[in-house]
């Protein structure tokens, strides 16, 4: 439904609260608003989601404060654009301040403190404001501290606010974050009772949310950043699964799990949980014992310098871009900084000589796409040092070669490619704006125009996205702009951006086959001297196609019934048996360790740009090399996968009888199934296929399934956070390829045994990427099946949300991304094929099949129309 | 069934068609100040106080509602969109806001009434409520960005006079339109949520929000989606586009508000862009071809014309989606909507 601004875990800054952030008080205190107003314009430059303000300070007329503040910020668009959560435990201060808040703000907070009378009144108050809750886990005789006490405060409040019709997606429930290793025996608890707590909580309040306040878990570790950093993130690493939805925490106080000591790691993990521990000391005693080593102490000091730790730094940053090692590039950086006479000269000089080596290798074909990646990494980590130093010198920026803004479209959520784009442009000098995953053409024009952009790069891999760059182009038309369009992604070609796309821009338009050929098309676009003739040639080569797509005419088509005629005939005699095990089947968590030994490498190479089969690209001459680093890397991250239990591989399939009409498939329950006919006129004696020629007309069935990978989302924010797009980039690639092993495995499983009409089938890992079984799995989307508009109605048949937890976006991709879904056929005749160009009599005839309006299915198969 | 249930039975059939505006009426009928100003005795020069109309000359405003009618429109709205407390005091007209909304009010009751004994065609009665000219959410101040020149709890009584007085006057439901300040919208939204409380009653509301640009934002800043998380709350009957520009410019930001609001969805541009001149000239025709497609594309329940159209614009609209199905309401989802200026969801 919505744009990029869904979030499944939300991080709320505490910098504008006077009881979270001394500077922020300091500044409110003094009076000085505009320099408070610019503590939250950072936070929501540094990506907080929504802002939390509190005035409660006992010298403070907090609501004076809240309604000056709140009244600023809304004057501020960069600050205003995202949610404010009004934080007071004074009513009429947080009344005083919905007065002034005019989007949707969530209050913090209400409770049954005083009573139910006082807590449905300021509830009702709050929905004719128009505003989410926060509800501590707070009654009439004290707040909640066993995991009891919560979940039956929350649970009574819940079935009073909806008893009142509060809508129950508007409630937060604050169950009390409590110190523990305190000392007191009976505060051990308090951490594995509130993640208990979460957990009961959002069972039994659906579509309520859950929120904690963090900075209280580690209050006896006051002054030992290390250990309450590690505490906070040990913390939600487990209170996130368990359902937790948001906390109000400093970001900056946060560690990447995986790379805390593990010493430390551990001893928190049993401190929170509640471990039991070996020995006389306990988990508290532990904990407090191994603190005392970290005060003061720095990460790095344990790593050995090695040879090249001892050249002139100017070397070692080179060093350290081409080979992309970043375990120094701070302290080098900062060493350049304080050797430069300003701190734009250390980007300018070594940064970017480093990244200009990185360049020409890649450029002559010497590095490859995963290197260069890692070199990004490190250049993004030593430009985020600098950065700072930088504006507090008020420079200009460095000096950049042009400014484009990416996006991936609306209703799409695919963002591998166009990553590594983006990822290439930069180590090339462009300043790349990068508006992430499905993203509304409002926000890509303004994005465009706010940052004075040069050009803009769409992506898309599903189908309806091509429609949605269409949609982006015309509304560029409209908005009068005459920067260069780009087209990627796996979905668009050079046909469809000649026909399409070019047509509805008057600006240049450039179709972008990979990210090897971006640099050499942004900066021919951006060349005095070549973008002319640039633009005259690709304008005249898209002519060329058009004009070629124009002479080939309607001569290739048959009309619908003819095509029906020349249908393909199977064998109903051979038609599948029953399925041995009918109904739903779903799967929670297939194991990853089985999936990990089916996975098909090839393609994984492919997203990569590096193109040879596997396992041979091992030993390629020109890209084995690099091929063997990125599988080394691969390994690795999948050891940690799998071990560690990053993903989750949940799946769901089904089998239903059926019977074709026609075209269509009809299913037991009434469920029909249309599908498309290829109309390309065949050579010799080629059937004109159409899957549903592979059902019997009675008595047959049909299969369909749903897997996807997930509990990506926060290993990313990690490695986002750590500036890490290799990890990144790696990461996404291999849950891809975990999904697509699911598929294959989960076939495999239903010809052997739940439909089982092959169970004595013995196929080789080889046999079975080269698909040399009985019966196909088309998805929704591609050749066979390409209307993605399917996708409902299976997933409807599947209960594959409820069952799974995969969702689908207005424009049809499946959230979470890894994830691959289709239909079971198991005659022994059906075989893929391309559906390819469809008449306009097909469109009519399905839009009718369909019951939607000629325009709807018209959008649906518009890549199969002309 | 209440009014809301049959609002939303008849506008789910078949698109309901709404009126268009009063202002060129009014001036069409060439009113001298003294016809403005009737017996009320007003000091104040009362010419361009349309509102005051209702009470002054009440044919004149019978025979534009007559005239919408004839051309097919069944909701009706009131002529008050100025009839608030803020906007009247520039006429020194304040102390007769409940007046002038009573008989505003009776006119289109009337009107709708008299033409049900003769047809039997059930017709809607919307109370229309302006944005006044005072905002919430700015400061006309520049050198003072925090200054506003009104408070929360004056514009809610504001709306809360004008409200009441509409619904004793015979409305069937009240209709916020013209929204550029989201904050305003939110004191009125409230203002009614009071009024229907103490009267133990439901006042279905309709809620327009008007753009300023072109990438879809109001004056207080909101995109479309995120005007509709922060109205939600009120559970309106409607919401909808009105005025900003033509029907091909508002067109983007009709197809994602029906897109995910679940409720009727109510649109009413203007006749086109203005000309150097300031006049529409957008002819019947080409406005009715324009909406007609979001008709086809099922984007519209209830559809009617804003500045520049006229009864002959309401009855080409109302001939090219006759017997058009109205659009199917979306489901309600159960996602956490929160907003700033901009959405902001949280996965279930």
């Amino acid at each position: 439904m919505s744009d990029l601004s869904t979030a499944r875990f939300v991080n709320i800054g505490e910098r504008t609260n006077v009881t979270g952030s001394a500077r922020f008080k300091k500044l409110v205190m003094a009076d000085d608003y505009a320099d408070a107003v610019e503590v939250a314009r950072q936070q929501v430059e540094n990506g907080a989601q929504i802002i939390d303000v509190n005035m409660d300070e006992g010298l403070l007329d907090a609501k004076q404060a809240m309604t000056t503040f709140l009244k600023l910020i809304t004057a501020e668009p960069d600050i205003a654009r995202v949610p404010v959560m009004i934080d007071s435990s004074k009513w009429e201060v947080i009344e005083a301040g919905l007065q002034c808040v005019s989007g949707k703000p969530i209050v913090n907070s209400i409770s049954m403190k005083e009573g139910e009378d006082a807590f449905l009144q300021q509830a009702r108050k709050c929905m004719n404001y128009g505003a989410a809750v926060v509800v501590m886990a707070f009654d009439e005789t004290g707040q909640a501290d066993t995991k009891e006490r919560k979940v039956e405060i929350c649970k009574r409040a819940y079935d009073l606010l909806t008893g009142i019709g509060f809508p129950p997606e508007d409630i937060i429930f604050d169950p009390n974050v409590f110190a523990v290793a305190t000392g007191i025996e009976e505060h051990d608890r308090y951490g594995l009772d509130f993640i208990e707590a979460v957990r009961e909580i959002k069972a039994a309040c659906p579509h309520a949310k859950t929120s904690g306040g963090l900075s209280n878990l580690s209050f006896s570790f006051r002054g030992n950043e290390m250990v309450r950093r590690a505490m906070h993130s040990v913390f939600l690493y487990h209170a996130i699964p368990a359902g937790l939805d948001m906390a109000i925490v400093n970001a900056g106080q946060l560690d990447v799990y995986d790379q805390i000591d593990p010493d430390l790691r551990d001893a928190c993990e049993d401190v929170i949980l509640m471990r039991p521990v070996e020995g006389e000391e306990s988990a508290t005693e532990r904990l407090i014992a191994l603190a005392e080593s970290y005060k003061g102490r720095s990460k790095e000091d344990d790593r050995q310098a090695a040879e090249w730790r001892g050249w002139p730094v100017e070397r070692r940053l080179e060093h350290a871009l081409v080979k992309g090692i970043d375990a120094h590039v701070v302290e080098d950086t900062e060493e350049a900084r304080l050797n430069a006479e300003k701190p734009i000269h250390v980007i300018e000089g070594p940064l970017m000589d480093g990244m200009n080596v990185v360049g020409d290798l890649f450029g002559s074909g010497k590095m490859f796409l995963p290197q260069v990646v890692k070199s990004a990494r490190v250049m993004k980590k030593a430009v985020a040092h600098l950065i700072p130093f930088i504006e507090a010198e008020k420079e200009a920026g460095a000096k950049k070669k042009g400014t484009i803004v990416m996006a991936t479209v609306k209703g799409d959520v695919h963002d591998i490619g166009k990553n590594i784009v983006g990822v290439v442009l930069q180590c090339n000098g462009y300043e790349v704006v990068d508006l992430g995953v499905m993203v509304p053409w409002s926000r890509i024009l303004a994005e465009a125009n706010d940052n004075d952009a040069d050009m803009i790069g769409l992506s898309g891999l599903i189908t309806p996205s091509l429609d949605e760059m269409v949609t982006v182009a015309e509304e560029m038309q409209t908005a009068g702009m005459t920067m260069p369009l780009l087209i990627g992604g796996a979905t668009t070609s050079k046909v469809h951006t000649a026909l399409k796309i070019d047509g509805a821009y008057e600006g240049p338009v450039v179709h972008v086959l990979d990210a090897s050929r971006a640099v050499g098309v942004a900066s021919r676009l951006l060349s005095d001297t070549q973008r002319d003739a640039f633009v005259e040639q690709t304008a005249a080569e898209y002519e060329d196609v058009r004009a070629k797509r124009a002479n080939k005419g309607q001569s290739d088509l048959m009309p619908l019934a003819e095509a029906r005629a020349n249908a393909f005939v199977a064998d109903m005699d051979e038609k599948p048996a029953a399925p041995a095990k009918p109904g739903l089947h779903v799967f929670d968590h297939w194991s990853l360790a089985d999936l990990r030994e089916t996975i098909d490498w090839t393609p994984f190479f492919r997203a990569w740009e590096l193109h040879g089969n596997y396992p041979a690209i091992l030993k390629d001459e020109v890209v084995g090399e690099s091929a063997r680093a990125l599988w080394s890397d691969a390994q690795a991250m999948l050891d940690r996968i799998v071990e560690e239990k990053w993903l989750t591989a949940k799946g769901v399939c089904g089998f239903w009888p059926a019977r074709r009409e026609g075209d269509d498939v009809v299913l037991g329950n009434g469920v029909r199934l249309p599908f498309l006919r290829q109309q390309v006129k065949k050579s010799r004696d080629r059937a004109n296929f159409c899957l549903a020629d592979f059902i019997d007309e009675s008595d047959d069935w049909i299969g369909g399934f749903a897997v996807s990978i997930h509990g990506i989302d926060d290993h990313i924010a990690h490695f986002k956070a750590e500036n890490d797009d290799y990890s990144d980039i790696l990461l996404k690639a291999l849950a891809d390829r975990f999904a697509e092993s699911f598929a294959e495995r989960l076939h495999q499983h239903v010809r052997t045994d739940l439909w089982g009409y092959a169970p004595g089938e013995q196929l080789t890992n080889e046999a079975l990427i080269k698909e040399q079984y009985r019966g196909i799995r088309p998805a929704p989307g591609y050749p066979a099946c390409p209307d993605h508009s399917l996708k409902p109605i299976l997933f409807h048949l599947l209960q594959a949300e409820a069952k799974t937890g995969v969702q689908l976006t207005e424009s049809f991709a499946m959230l979470p991304t890894a994830a691959v879904s289709g239909f079971y056929f198991a005659h022994p005749a059906s075989e893929y094929f391309g559906v390819a160009r469809v008449g306009r009599d097909q469109l009519e005839d399905y839009a009718e099949r369909r019951e939607v309006d000629l325009a709807t299915a018209e959008r649906w198969i518009r890549p199969n129309l002309d | 069934m209440n009014v809301r249930q049959r609002l939303i039975e008849e506008a789910s059939q078949a698109i309901l068609i709404k009126d268009g505006p009063y202002g060129t009426a009014i001036q069409n009928a060439k009113l001298s100040a003294e016809d403005y100003a009737g017996e009320t005795g007003l000091s104040a020069d009362q010419k361009g106080n349309n509102d005051l109309v209702n009470l002054t000359q009440p044919e004149v405003i019978r025979s534009i509602c007559d005239r919408y009618i004839a051309a097919g429109a069944r909701v009706l709205a009131t002529n008050t969109f100025n009839a608030n407390r803020i906007s009247q005091a520039d006429y020194g007209a304040e102390e007769l806001v409940g007046e002038i909304n009573r008989a505003a009010a009776r006119i289109i009751r009337e009107a709708v009434d008299a033409a049900k004994a003769k047809d039997g065609i059930e017709r809607f009665v919307c109370g229309a409520v302006g944005p006044t000219n005072k905002t919430l959410s700015l400061s006309p101040q520049v050198e003072d960005p925090g200054y506003r020149e009104v408070t929360f709890d004056e514009v809610k009584d504001v709306y809360r006079e004008q409200c009441a007085a509409l619904v004793e006057g015979g409305c069937d439901c009240i209709l916020i339109e013209t929204v550029f300040d989201t904050l305003n919208c939110k004191a009125a939204i409230m203002a009614v949520r009071e009024l229907a409380d103490e009267m133990e009653r439901d006042i279905p509301l309709m809620i327009s929000l008007t753009l300023t640009d072109l990438s879809g934002r109001n004056l207080s800043g909101h995109t479309v989606e995120a005007f509709w998380y922060a109205v939600r709350h009120a559970n309106p009957v409607a919401i909808g586009l009105n005025c900003s520009f033509g029907a091909e410019q508002l067109r983007p930001h009709v197809q994602l508000l029906s897109s995910i609001a679940d409720t009727l969805l109510l649109a009413y541009p203007n006749a086109g862009l203005p000309n150097e001149l300031g006049e529409y000239d957008e002819r019947p025709e080409e406005t009715a071809g324009l909406v007609r497609q979001w008709a086809e594309n099922g984007r519209v329940n209830i559809l009617g014309g804003c500045c520049g159209s006229t009864p002959e614009h309401i009855a080409a609209m109302a001939r090219a989606v006759a017997g058009m199905p109205g659009r199917k309401i979306p489901e309600r989802d159960t996602k956490m909507r929160l907003a700033g200026l901009e959405p902001f969801t949280i996965a279930a």
